[in-house]
């Protein structure tokens, strides 16, 4: 119980008034900056971080910590309302959070993006409290067979994010794993289809697609519908808060959310994304109104909301018992360790305790300050609905160019979203899923070295991915996941007869 | 209600103001360019020079413009273009940079640029999981020279300086460069899993990396790449081990293509302020990083010779033909 004590003794360090007043300044400039289209958490700490300099250790971090989840949850801001998804990992919260939006249900999307991001911040905490020693252990042992199994499983469940017709569905997957072939080949150095321009050697940027698809290519087609249908959006439709239903329903996609969020975050090349294309998947599966997916179900937005923040947790649990950076973030997070002399490693628990609570507890209190701070304020940003729909998208196109710009100053990525936006708007007038491309992109890579990489280190073997007791595992519930929807249609028409 | 809401539009117009300075900086006295992604190696530089420049009050100001892309050479080209004759502009560079031009065919090359100095070295230093049974460099060297197929090194990206210091090893060890087993990964933090879970024989990685794992007796350093023996450290050389592999992973500073030499003994002196400071030492003591200040002039030859040695190598393995 010592931890509990350590952590205790972190918070009491973390409420004082002025630490307070940090995490509040934190969560504000995180916000601001981090609802810009394109700008993800990591650049807005990036950006933000200098400012932390001038304060103690314990401001400092306190501060950091409100940036980040600020940062953060601006991201999921503008997902939901106007379809911009900052980083990949806010992608599905745009799926649906958007379409709830779009029907006057925006401030239950924030609200649940809010409080599951508490939740599961929370959650993920005592995770890092009680399962972080072991956890880590886990995560060391996970070689690249098992994460490329884990990636079979991932597409195969995400097949559910493909919408109605696999054949459209399976053309934009493909188009997405093309895109990711992309540039410089991780394991020789190889360029590929970069055409000789350099800004293509390192791949497109996910974000640069993502916005291309959804913002801009989503303005583009409502411009060109105008005068067929007069889309009114409205802001608010029934209540601005989360109904008795709407908690129920958000409750348990929550839990699930985290349970997917923490583990694979705190694996060392887990990242954000897969969980919550696994939460996604999962939730479109157990849920009672599958009818309302695609067209704005609240579990879409509660479930990946907390399986994100969740992984951004589970990212501290490298950081901080194996000193690995394994996120943009955490590097940033790194260097802010570093101001201090601090090197963050397997001793850093036990040389300094006092920092790495005071960290664990800023971010808890961020995580209360974030909840305070935005459930006031989900009737002011669903207002930006109201705005009407040609300023609206004109602004849209506006930030979403900026944001590009400001994440990578140069014609060819302004190039590249251009094509991206007609490419987008083109997919939505022939009815093709766009989630599905962003999904190719980000798993193919992937996918691909990891593969490789455990090709590589077992001389060419194949059977290195069934002699891996992980990777064995994961693919036989992958060729379950394939199965199920079979069986389980056989075994609905089975009984369809019987009645 | 209204207080908050003031306060927020009043937090969002200082947060866009402060994003346009920071993303176009257009008012700076001195522009660092990293030509990398925040939070790499050369960022870091870029960010601790103007942390130490600020604090010295050696410039009114200073701004980090991060133009990240294939290993830096998307930032070279953009500063060849865009900045000649200016006076004000620095870039961060080093190493990884002499290999990632051969690699990507880049269209323009350090030489366009005005060297003004080395500052930095990091050592490179070469792990194997405790449980290992190979005790020292020479047992990987003859590990290496049984099969050189089956000995799998670790490191970050392909053509980087750990993929050279792994191809220089086997090579130094007497076995067949070109078929050096060298397994690339994304970041430091993902190579150090695969040899902490025993997937690969040896990583490859800065020495700054590796050490807290090396003190807390997860991983055993089995040889640094400087030519002579680290103070107060344990580590023995490969030299020491009969090894001929000498590296350092360094990081310099160039002036803008084309400024006159007035504009280059200015910058040149302010480089050598920066390095003699004592914020500069202090951001060197934590992060582990060498001094290694050469000025211009014994800079471009050195430079010289490792775009040979790089490119020698680069040819063996493969990935220059």
């Amino acid at each position: 119980m010592d931890a509990l004590y350590a952590l205790m003794h972190g918070l009491t360090i973390a409420t004082q008034p002025w630490n307070l007043l940090y995490a509040l300044t934190g969560v504000l400039l995180g916000t601001a900056v981090g609802v810009l289209p394109g700008i993800g958490p990591a650049l807005t700490v990036a950006l933000l971080l200098p400012i932390t300099f001038k304060l103690d250790p314990a401001g400092s971090l306190i501060m950091f910590a409100g940036i980040y989840y600020g940062g953060m949850y601006g991201g999921s801001t503008t997902s939901i309302l106007i379809n911009t998804p900052g980083e990949s990992a806010s992608m599905v919260t745009a799926l649906e959070g958007n379409k709830m939006a779009k029907a006057g249900r925006g401030g239950p999307a924030l609200a649940t993006a809010a409080i599951g991001s508490f939740v599961a911040g929370t959650l993920a905490t005592l995770g890092i409290v009680f399962l972080a020693p072991w956890l880590v252990n886990v995560a060391v042992n996970f070689g690249p067979e098992d994460y490329f199994a884990l990636m079979v499983v991932a597409f195969i469940t995400v097949s559910a994010t493909f919408g109605d017709s696999p054949i459209r569905g399976l053309t934009s997957l493909f188009i997405g794993l093309t895109l990711g072939l992309v540039g410089i080949d991780k394991l020789t150095g190889q360029p590929r289809l970069a055409f000789g321009v350099p800004d293509l050697l390192d791949g497109v940027e996910v974000t640069t697609l993502a916005v291309g698809l959804f913002a801009v290519g989503e303005a583009l087609y409502v411009a060109s519908r105008r005068h067929l249908v007069e889309e009114k959006l409205e802001p608010v439709r029934g209540s601005l808060w989360m109904t008795k239903a709407d908690w129920k329903r958000s409750f348990w996609p929550w839990i699930r959310g985290t349970c997917f969020g923490f583990p694979i975050g705190a694996l060392p090349a887990g990242g954000a994304e897969i969980p919550t294309f696994l939460s996604y998947s999962t939730e479109k599966r157990l849920t009672k109104h599958p009818e309302e997916f695609g067209h704005g179900a609240i579990e879409g937005v509660a479930g990946p909301e907390a399986a994100n923040n969740a992984s951004a947790a589970g990212t501290l649990v490298p950081l901080l018992t194996l000193g690995l950076p394994t996120s943009a973030t955490a590097a940033m997070l790194l260097a802010g360790f570093q101001q201090y002399g601090l090197n963050p490693g397997p001793l850093l628990f036990a040389e300094r305790p006092d920092l790495v609570w005071g960290l664990i507890a800023s971010l808890f209190i961020a995580n209360i300050m974030l909840l305070v701070l935005n459930l006031p304020l989900v009737g002011l940003w669903v207002k930006l609905l109201a705005i009407p729909q040609p300023w609206l998208y004109a602004g849209i196109l506006v930030f979403a160019t900026m944001g590009t710009i400001a994440a990578k100053p140069s014609v060819v990525e302004l190039s590249m979203l251009a094509g991206f936006c007609v490419m987008g708007f083109l997919m939505r007038r022939f009815d093709f899923p766009v989630a599905p491309v962003v999904v190719g992109l980000i798993l193919g890579p992937v996918a691909e070295s990891q593969l490789r990489r455990a090709l590589q280190i077992s001389l060419g073997d194949p059977m290195v991915l069934l002699q891996s007791p992980m990777s064995a595992t994961l693919l036989a519930v992958a060729v379950l996941a394939l199965l199920a929807p079979f069986a389980l249609k056989g075994m609905s028409r089975f009984k369809a007869s019987e009645d | 209600m209204l207080p908050v809401r003031i306060l927020c539009r009043g937090a969002l117009i200082a947060g866009t103001v402060m994003f346009a300075t920071a993303a176009f900086a257009q008012t700076m006295e001195l522009k660092i360019v990293a030509p990398a992604a925040p939070g790499g190696g050369w960022d870091q530089t870029a960010r601790s020079i103007q942390q130490a420049l600020i604090a010295e009050k050696l410039v009114k100001n200073a701004q980090v413009v991060n133009i990240a892309g294939a290993g830096g050479t998307v930032g070279l080209a953009q500063f060849v273009n865009g900045t000649k004759g200016d006076g004000n502009q620095l870039m961060v560079n080093g190493f990884v940079m002499v290999g990632a031009i051969l690699m990507n065919k880049s269209p323009v090359s350090m030489s366009q640029i005005t060297p003004i100095a080395k500052i930095t070295e990091e050592v490179q230093i070469m792990v194997v999981p405790v449980n290992s049974p190979i005790k020292t460099a020479k047992d990987l060297a003859e590990a290496v020279k049984k099969d050189v197929a089956k000995v799998t090194f670790a490191g970050g990206s392909a053509g980087g300086v750990d993929h050279i210091m792994a191809a220089l090893f086997v090579g130094a060890a007497g076995a067949d460069a070109s078929k050096v087993n060298y397994v690339a990964f994304s970041g430091g933090g993902e190579s150090l899993a695969a040899i902490l879970g025993g997937k690969v024989t040896a990583g490859i990685s800065g020495l700054s990396e590796y050490e807290g794992q090396i003190k807390a007796g997860k991983l055993r350093a089995i040889g640094v790449t400087s030519a002579n023996r680290i103070a107060g450290s344990d580590i023995p050389t490969f030299k020491e081990q009969g090894i001929d592999l000498v590296l350092t992973n360094w990081r310099s500073v160039f002036g803008a293509p084309g400024i006159n030499d007035v504009q280059k003994k200015a910058l040149g002196e302010l480089v050598e302020k920066l390095v003699k400071s004592a914020s500069w030492k202090d951001i060197l003591k934590q992060k582990g990083w060498d001094d290694a200040y050469t000025p211009a002039e014994p800079f471009t030859k050195f430079l010289a010779e490792e775009q040979t040695r790089v490119t020698a190598v680069m040819q063996t393995v493969g990935l220059v033909k």
